[in-house]
C-alpha cells in the first residue's frame, strides 16, 4: 500500500511544532520521543507501519481545539486515533503527521434515562458505554466484535456495526449529537438529545467519514431498554445454497432475528479444532438468535425451527439453557482466533445482497483454488455483510501481496453482484485504491467536495478513503 | 419540465437559465422555493424488490401508494411510516417516494425503528451542475466512502434532484393494539410515555393528545406476543392509571389529522421529550399534539414566528403550514450555517435547486 511522501518542510520543523503543542497541553500529553511514538506506528492492520512525527493525548474538547488550531496554522497533517483497532488502516500515521489520540477522554458526561440517551467523551470504549447503563436495564446497541477495546470515536469515524444490527442498526442509526472540532480549531455542536437534528443531515455525513472531516470529542447516543432475554438456535446444512435459502425464508416469514450468523466448512473445521464447541461437520452452519420473553422466544424459535426443518438440516439444536446458548456462540466467537491459529489471515468486509450468497461463496471457493490460499467464511448473513478470512504466511515472501490480490478480487466480486467494498470496517488505506471499482469519478468527486468544505487544506487523515491519484491535486494544493 | 430519464434531467439542469422548483407529487406545499416547476412524476417505477433481502429500489417519482401495495403483497412495509401531508396542507396529488426522502418524512414509529434516513440504503441524484451521482447501494451495511445517502435525505432537493432511492423494508407485523390512558396532564403524559419506552416491551408508538385527553401506546407483533406485552405494559403504566385497550387510527396521528380543518399555522418541533411540556407551556398554542414519546410536538398557532416565544431551546422548529413571511426552517448556529452554505455551493454552484427553500 503506497502512502504519500512526507512533507519535508513539516519534518524539518518538528522541534518547533512539538514545542508549540507542549505549550497548550500538559507535559505528559505530548509524545515526541522516537522510541515512544512507535506505539502509534500502526493500528490493527499491522502489515503497515510508520511512526508519526509525534502523538498528542488531549483531555478535553478545548485541548483538541488548541492542537488542531496549531496544526492548521503550521500546515501539519493530523491523524485522529480512537483505540487503534481499525482493520483498514484508518489510524495509520504518515511520518509528517501528528497522531491525535482520544484515549484520555473517556468520561461519561450525562446519563438521561427518561429521554434514553447517554453523552460521553469519545475515547470511551464501546462496551463501557453499555457498562455505564446496564445495571439500570439499558444498553448501547452497536456491538462491533472489538467492542471491549474500540472507542466511540472510532465507531463514529467508521460507522461501526456489529452482529445485532439487523434489528438495531449501526452507529449512524444510534447517534443523536456530537461536539466536533474542525481542522481550524472551530468547535461545533451538531444535533443534541432530540431526534433528527435540523438543517442538512451533517451528523449523517460525519458518521463514517473516517476522521477526515473533524475530530468528534463528545457524542450523545441513544440507549435502549435491554430485552427480557435472548436465545440462539444452531442449524447445519449440506450446502451453502440451502443455508442461504433458509436465511431468506426466515426473513420472508416475518420474523426479525437480532442476529443471523453464518460459517462455512473451513471455518467450522478450524473452530472445532480450536474451541471444541460441538459443531456439526457440514458445509454451512447458521446461528439464529431471537429476543423477548421466554414465551415470545419459544414462539419465534418454533417458527424458525419449522422453516429450518423443511430444508433437511444435518443438525438443528435449540439452546435450552444459558449454558447451551453460550456453547452455540462459543465457536462463532472463537472463529477469528481459530483461523489465526492456522496461519496469518486477512479479514475482508464486503457486503452482498443476501440473494447472491450461494453464488459468491462458490466463486470464493474457486478463487481460493486459483490463488492457492485457503479461505474461511464467517459473517452476518441477515444483512449480507461477509467476513472472508484469507489465510497466508507473513514470513513467506510474496504471500501478503498474493493475499491482497485475492482479497481485492473478492471485493470486486461483492461490488459486481450489487454489494459494496466494506460493510463495517471502513475504507482506510486498505480499500482506498478499490474505490473506483464501486464509484465513478463524479461519485468520488462529490465525496471529496464534502471534505473540501470541512477541511479545505486536506490536513485531516488525508491519505485515506480516496485513491491517492484521485485526491492528489487536493492534497498537494 | 418533466424529464423521463436521468440523462434528460441532467441536460435539463445543465441547460437551465433560472431556478428550478422540484416537485414529486406536489403534496407538500411548505417552504418558499422559487422557479420553474421540475416535475419528477415521469421517472417512476419499482426497479427491484427482493422480499427475502428486505430491499426495495424505486425511481424517485414512484407513488408511495405503488410501493406500499407491492410491499403489502409480501407482508412487508416501510417501517418509518411516512406521513401523508395532503389533509393537513389541503393539497391534492400523489405523494412520491422521492419527495418523502427529500423531506425525510417519518411517522410515529420513528421513535422505535428510526426515521426515513435510517432505512434509506442508497440514492442516485443529479446535482446542480448536472452531474449524475450515486451513493450507498442496496445492501444494509455499507460504509464505503462518505454517506451522502443521509445528507440527501432531508436536504429538500437543495443539493441534488433524486432519481432513484433504495430502502431496507421490514415485516408488516400481524397484530396491533393500543393502550390508552386518560386524565394525564402533559408532564405526566411524557413521564408515562418515557416509562413505556424504557420498558423492554417494544412500544412502537407513544402519542399524547391533550384535547382528547388520551395518551396512547401502540404494540405490534405476533398475536401472542402482543397480548403478553400489553399485559406487562399495564403493570409499567400502573403509576399513571389503568389503561384501556382501544382501536386507534395511527394514520390519523401520523398525519396530524385533528389540525386539518382548523385554521392557523402548524409547527413541527423536535426536542428531547422531557423538555416538551415546559416548551408547550411557553408557546401559547391553540392546540398541540405530542408524538415520539414527547420528542415531537405538533403545534397549531396564530400567525407569526413561534420561535420568538420558544427562545433559545435545544431542538428545532419547522413551519409546516402558515404565512410566507416566517422562515420555514430553524436558523442554524453560525458555524453550521457556514458548513451548510459551503455544501450547497459545492453541489449547486448556481443556486438553482429549490432556491430559497432551506437557506
Amino acid at each position: 500500500m503506497e502512502m504519500p511522501a512526507p512533507n519535508a518542510s513539516v519534518l524539518s520543523r518538528k522541534d518547533q511544532i512539538v514545542s508549540r503543542l507542549r505549550a497548550v497541553l500538559p507535559d505528559n500529553a505530548v509524545i515526541s520521543d522516537e522510541a515512544e511514538t512507535r506505539a502509534y506506528e500502526c493500528d490493527a492492520l499491522t502489515a503497515y507501519r510508520c511512526p508519526p512525527l509525534c502523538a498528542v493525548l488531549p483531555s478535553n474538547t478545548q485541548e483538541v481545539a488548541a492542537v488542531l488550531k496549531i496544526c492548521h496554522e503550521m500546515g501539519v497533517p493530523v491523524v485522529p486515533r480512537g483505540s487503534g483497532t481499525s482493520l483498514a488502516g484508518g489510524a495509520l500515521p504518515t511520518a509528517d503527521s501528528v497522531i491525535l489520540g482520544v484515549a484520555k477522554m473517556s468520561a461519561v458526561i450525562e446519563t438521561n434515562y427518561p429521554d434514553r440517551y447517554i453523552k460521553v467523551q469519545t475515547g470511551r470504549t464501546n462496551l463501557s458505554v453499555t457498562g455505564a447503563v446496564e445495571t439500570d436495564g439499558f444498553f448501547y446497541a452497536p456491538d462491533p466484535s472489538s467492542q471491549l477495546a474500540c472507542a466511540i470515536a472510532g465507531n463514529i469515524a467508521m460507522n461501526s456495526g456489529g452482529a445485532h444490527c439487523l434489528k438495531y442498526g449501526v452507529t449512524t442509526n444510534n447517534l443523536l449529537g456530537v461536539t466536533m472540532v474542525m481542522m481550524d480549531g472551530t468547535i461545533v455542536e451538531i444535533g443534541g438529545a432530540h431526534l433528527d437534528a435540523g438543517g442538512l443531515d451533517l451528523l449523517g455525513v460525519i458518521c463514517g467519514s473516517e476522521g477526515q472531516l473533524g475530530v468528534v470529542t463528545e457524542a450523545t447516543v441513544r440507549i435502549l431498554p435491554k430485552p427480557e432475554g435472548a436465545r440462539p438456535v444452531l442449524m447445519g446444512y449440506d450446502s451453502n445454497e440451502v443455508a442461504g435459502q433458509v436465511v431468506t425464508d426466515i426473513i420472508k416469514a416475518g420474523v426479525l432475528p437480532v442476529a443471523i450468523e453464518f460459517m462455512d466448512r473451513p471455518c467450522i473445521e478450524a473452530t472445532e479444532a480450536f474451541a471444541k464447541a460441538g459443531y456439526p461437520m457440514c458445509e454451512a452452519l447458521l446461528i439464529v438468535e431471537v429476543e423477548g420473553s421466554d414465551a415470545e422466544i419459544d414462539a419465534q424459535l418454533a417458527l424458525i425451527m419449522e422453516i429450518a426443518a423443511k430444508h433437511n438440516p444435518v443438525e438443528l439444536r435449540e439452546a435450552k439453557s444459558a449454558d447451551e446458548a453460550a456453547r452455540i456462540w462459543l465457536g462463532r466467537k472463537s472463529a477469528f482466533g481459530a483461523m489465526g491459529q492456522i496461519n496469518d489471515y486477512m479479514c475482508l468486509d464486503g457486503t452482498i445482497p443476501v440473494s447472491q450468497l450461494p453464488y459468491v461463496l462458490r466463486r470464493i471457493g474457486e478463487m481460493s483454488a486459483e490463488y492457492g490460499l485457503g479461505v474461511g467464511n464467517v459473517f452476518h448473513a441477515g444483512d449480507g455483510n461477509m467476513h472472508p478470512l484469507i489465510l497466508f504466511d507473513a514470513n513467506k515472501p510474496g504471500d501478503l501481496e498474493l493475499c491482497e490480490a485475492f482479497g481485492a478480487d473478492i471485493l470486486k466480486l461483492c461490488v459486481e453482484v450489487g454489494g459494496c467494498l466494506t460493510g463495517e470496517h471502513g475504507v482506510g488505506i486498505e480499500k482506498r485504491d478499490l474505490m473506483t471499482v464501486q464509484y465513478d469519478p463524479p461519485d468520488l468527486e462529490a465525496q471529496m467536495a464534502i471534505k473540501d468544505v470541512f477541511d479545505p487544506a486536506w490536513l485531516l487523515n488525508a491519505a485515506k478513503v480516496f485513491p491517492l491519484a484521485s485526491s492528489e491535486a487536493r492534497r498537494a494544493a | 419540465m418533466k424529464p423521463n430519464s436521468e440523462q434528460d434531467l441532467a441536460q435539463l439542469i445543465t441547460g437551465a437559465d433560472g431556478p428550478l422548483r422540484i416537485q414529486g407529487g406536489g403534496t407538500r406545499s411548505y417552504g418558499h422555493a422559487t422557479g420553474d416547476v421540475l416535475d419528477m412524476s415521469a421517472m417512476s417505477g419499482i426497479t427491484l424488490y427482493e422480499p427475502g433481502a428486505l430491499t426495495i429500489v424505486a425511481k424517485a417519482g414512484t407513488p408511495l401508494s405503488e410501493i406500499n401495495a407491492a410491499l403489502s403483497a409480501e407482508n412487508q412495509r416501510l417501517a418509518f411510516e411516512p406521513m401523508d401531508h395532503r389533509a393537513l396542507l389541503g393539497t391534492t396529488g400523489e405523494p412520491t417516494i422521492g419527495g418523502g426522502v427529500a423531506a425525510n418524512v417519518s411517522g410515529p414509529r420513528r421513535i422505535s425503528v428510526g426515521a426515513c434516513r435510517d432505512f434509506l440504503l442508497g440514492v442516485r441524484f443529479v446535482d446542480g451542475a448536472g452531474n449524475i451521482i450515486k451513493n450507498g447501494g442496496r445492501v444494509m451495511k455499507n460504509v464505503t466512502g462518505y454517506d451522502l445517502v443521509k445528507l440527501l435525505a432531508g436536504s429538500y432537493g437543495t443539493l441534488g434532484v433524486l432519481t432513484e432511492v433504495s430502502f431496507k423494508v421490514l415485516p408488516d407485523l400481524a397484530r396491533q393494539t393500543t393502550l390508552v390512558l386518560t386524565g394525564l396532564d402533559d408532564a405526566q403524559a411524557v413521564h408515562a410515555m418515557s416509562a413505556a419506552l424504557s420498558s423492554p416491551y417494544e412500544v412502537t408508538g407513544a402519542a399524547h393528545d391533550p384535547a382528547a385527553d388520551k395518551t396512547r401506546f401502540r404494540l405490534e407483533g405476533f398475536v401472542d406476543s402482543v397480548a403478553y406485552r400489553a399485559k406487562e405494559l399495564v403493570h409499567v403504566l400502573a403509576p399513571f392509571g389503568i389503561p384501556s385497550e382501544e382501536e386507534t387510527d395511527w394514520a390519523a396521528i401520523r398525519d396530524v389529522s385533528v389540525f386539518a380543518d382548523q385554521p392557523g399555522n402548524v409547527w413541527r418541533i423536535s426536542v428531547k421529550p422531557s423538555d416538551a411540556p415546559a416548551l408547550v407551556a411557553r408557546m401559547g398554542a391553540k392546540a398541540v399534539q405530542y408524538d415520539w414519546g414527547g420528542g415531537l410536538i405538533w403545534a397549531l398557532t396564530d400567525d407569526g414566528d413561534l420561535r420568538a416565544k420558544l427562545g433559545d431551546f435545544k431542538g428545532h422548529a419547522t413551519l409546516i403550514r402558515g404565512d410566507v413571511d416566517t422562515p420555514t426552517f430553524q436558523p442554524e448556529a453560525a458555524p453550521l450555517a457556514a458548513i451548510s452554505a459551503g455544501l450547497r455551493k459545492k453541489f449547486d454552484p448556481r443556486n438553482i435547486l429549490n432556491r430559497g427553500l432551506m437557506a
